[in-house]
């Protein structure tokens, strides 16, 4: 080899459209770049995180059982079913005639509880299988702030929910106030209860195939 | 070379003209002149190519690690058998490793037998010499992390090796391992000064690269009989050559990655630490196994660390003490036999330090040792004193 710069090989030559070294360099490029984008492909499977193989079924069927005979009329516990917080209220007869006041439901965004926020077993004025238990998943439908216990003002008192992150009103049943930033009514579990007193949250006899991870909004 | 023109209205000109660093690195990428340049050469490259393939599978480790003395192997573990594609992304880590120390000691014996650490490059080679060390130390802090058997028991010979050094040997040791032995503590200060030296590393790479830029490659032909000064543009000449070094070198990772795993980690790691029970033999990685021979040849245990830093220290002193105006030792007779026998003395030096300490390996180590820095401390002085004479008055030379 020479060590003078060469005449360009006669394909080499520009003046004809594409010349070799086009054809060379593009397929270069090209094999570089499947090369590159193969290499990827652990990387970016790894971001699956360590549970991908097993997420999913176990989760699914997680069951917990809470005992509220502890519970007095009025009563309230929080318990934790799927990472998700829940909250157990023991509600007394006032409270579940004011779940039905006129007056509430004419503030709120979804009295009859159409979007699918339940099981259909809760599907009724008091979103619950017993009217007697509220049982809701605390999560604002909003941005994910858990909400603390508060009476609606100037309403009938039927319990309630208030988001402290943004101002979101829940009624005793979770169902979300008009003009609120929250857009859906909280989240029911699905359950059912092994004894009277006995709650097992994550099975719906009703509603057997409902899926927590299915519903509108968590 | 043409600079790019300022009427520009592409989006390139756009940006050349709001970083005006660009133009400057679009020429050193492509016009940069080199010799003819040997395969040798091409080593660099392949070198740039393993460090961003351990920083990219490192970072992806570093998602699913826990630097806690009780998860941390569990952690790795889980790695290995949980996370999608994570056995892939750890052996992508563990055989960089490999494959990053072997084009390093490569990529220094050439510039050892190239001459490449000569004036006008001292800064080339001080800098490489900084990366060979901090390199050390990334990758034994690194070998800690899955805090099995030989993590542990590394980590414990070395820190206990370090102790020696009078007066800070012990307050350097209790910073390092945060005022404890061996524990959370201390594998949590592992974990980040790998995670931060890798980007240490990466900035003096840089650094590196601009200080060769600065003075350009040495020509492998210029103490031939037929030098060839001719140079060619580095596009596309070198970077096709490259690109063809670069796809053996990862041809042999690949191969090392998915045929030859269990080669690469030894089994003695796959146990958990176990501060009570040390392993029967305790052998570092091999690329510091020839420095681990150099602690474990002199009978003294501050007297081994001494030579083993001197044995890199000496390194950094080689612009001065060859001062000849010949680079390549294909031309210099004694240095060719010289640095032969340097190579030879490190391999042996490293088959030293994988074997147990019986007497035939520690003489061979010392034997080593005595090579190695003869031939750096009294052959290359000399020979440089010689053939500067020469440069000086070739008649002499040929008389004598």
């Amino acid at each position: 080899m020479s060590d003078r710069p060469q005449q360009p090989h006669p394909a080499d030559r520009p003046d004809d459209g594409p010349t070799r070294r086009d054809v060379i360099g593009l397929s270069t490029a090209a094999l570089g770049g499947a090369g590159v984008c193969a290499l990827s492909v652990p990387f970016l499977d790894s971001l699956r995180g360590p549970h991908a193989a097993t997420s999913g079924d176990a989760v699914q069927n997680a069951v917990v059982d809470v005992d509220v005979s502890d519970l007095a009329p009025g009563g309230q516990k929080t318990v934790l079913w799927q990472s998700f917080p829940v909250s157990i209220q023991r509600r007394t007869p006032a409270m579940i005639a004011a779940l039905s006041a006129p007056e509430l439901i004419a503030q709120l965004r979804d009295p009859n509880s159409s979007v699918l926020q339940q099981p259909h077993d809760a599907v009724n004025a008091h979103r619950s299988l017993n009217a007697d238990y509220g049982v809701f998943i605390t999560i604002c439908t909003h941005l994910g702030c858990i909400p603390n216990l508060r009476d609606l003002p100037n309403l009938p008192a039927s319990g309630g929910f208030f988001c402290p992150c943004h101002g979101s009103q829940f009624d005793g049943a979770g169902r979300v106030l008009r003009d609120m930033p929250a857009p859906y009514n909280l989240p029911v579990p699905p359950m059912h209860y092994l004894s009277p007193t006995v709650i097992r949250l994550g099975e719906s006899k009703a509603d057997p195939h409902f899926n927590i991870a299915s519903i509108q909004q968590i | 070379m043409t600079q790019p023109s300022s009427s520009n209205t592409n989006a390139t000109g756009w940006l050349t003209r709001r970083l005006p660093f660009l133009a400057p690195l679009h020429r050193h990428m492509t016009q940069f002149p080199m010799p003819p340049v040997n395969g040798w050469w091409g080593l660099g490259a392949c070198l740039i190519v393993a460090l961003c393939l351990m920083g990219l599978s490192g970072l992806f480790l570093a998602l699913n690690y826990t630097p806690d003395s009780q998860q941390a192997f569990s952690a790795i573990e889980e790695i290995q058998r949980r996370v999608p594609s994570g056995w892939l992304i750890r052996s992508i880590h563990t055989t960089g490793a490999t494959m990053l120390f072997a084009a390093l000691y490569l990529h220094v014996g050439r510039g050892l037998w190239y001459g490449s650490y000569k004036a006008p490059r001292e800064l080339v080679w001080l800098s490489g010499l900084v990366l060979l060390l901090l390199f050390m130390i990334t990758a034994f802090a690194g070998y800690v992390l899955p805090w099995g058997q030989m993590s542990y028991w590394g980590a414990t010979v070395i820190t206990h090796a370090v102790e020696a050094i009078p007066a800070i040997g012990k307050p350097l040791i209790n910073v390092l391992l945060g005022g404890e032995g061996l524990g959370t503590i201390a594998l949590h200060r592992f974990f980040v000064l790998h995670f931060a030296l890798g980007f240490i590393v990466l900035a003096i790479v840089g650094l590196h690269v601009v200080f060769l830029h600065g003075v350009g490659s040495s020509n492998p032909t210029a103490d031939s009989p037929q030098p060839v000064t001719q140079t060619r543009p580095f596009s596309p000449y070198y970077i096709s050559k490259d690109g063809v070094l670069v796809c053996v070198f990862l041809l042999i990772y690949a191969g090392l990655l998915f045929f030859l795993p269990d080669w690469i980690e030894k089994t003695s790691n796959i146990i958990p630490a176990n501060p009570l029970k040390t392993p029967s033999d305790i052998t570092p990685e091999w690329y510091l196994a020839p420095f681990y021979a150099m602690l474990r040849a002199v009978p003294s245990r501050l007297g081994g660390l001494i030579v083993a830093a001197f044995s890199v220290l000496v390194l950094f002193a080689l612009p001065w003490l060859d001062r000849s105006p010949r680079h390549n030792a294909t031309y210099r007779p004694t240095i060719r036999l010289g640095m032969t026998l340097v190579f030879i003395a490190f391999i042996t030096l490293g088959a030293a330090g994988v074997h147990s300490p019986t007497t035939l390996w520690l003489w061979l180590s010392r034997v080593g040792l005595i090579v190695w820095f003869g031939v750096f401390l009294i052959l290359l002085p000399l020979t440089a004193q010689r053939e500067r004479r020469l440069a000086r008055s070739p008649q002499e030379g040929s008389q004598s």
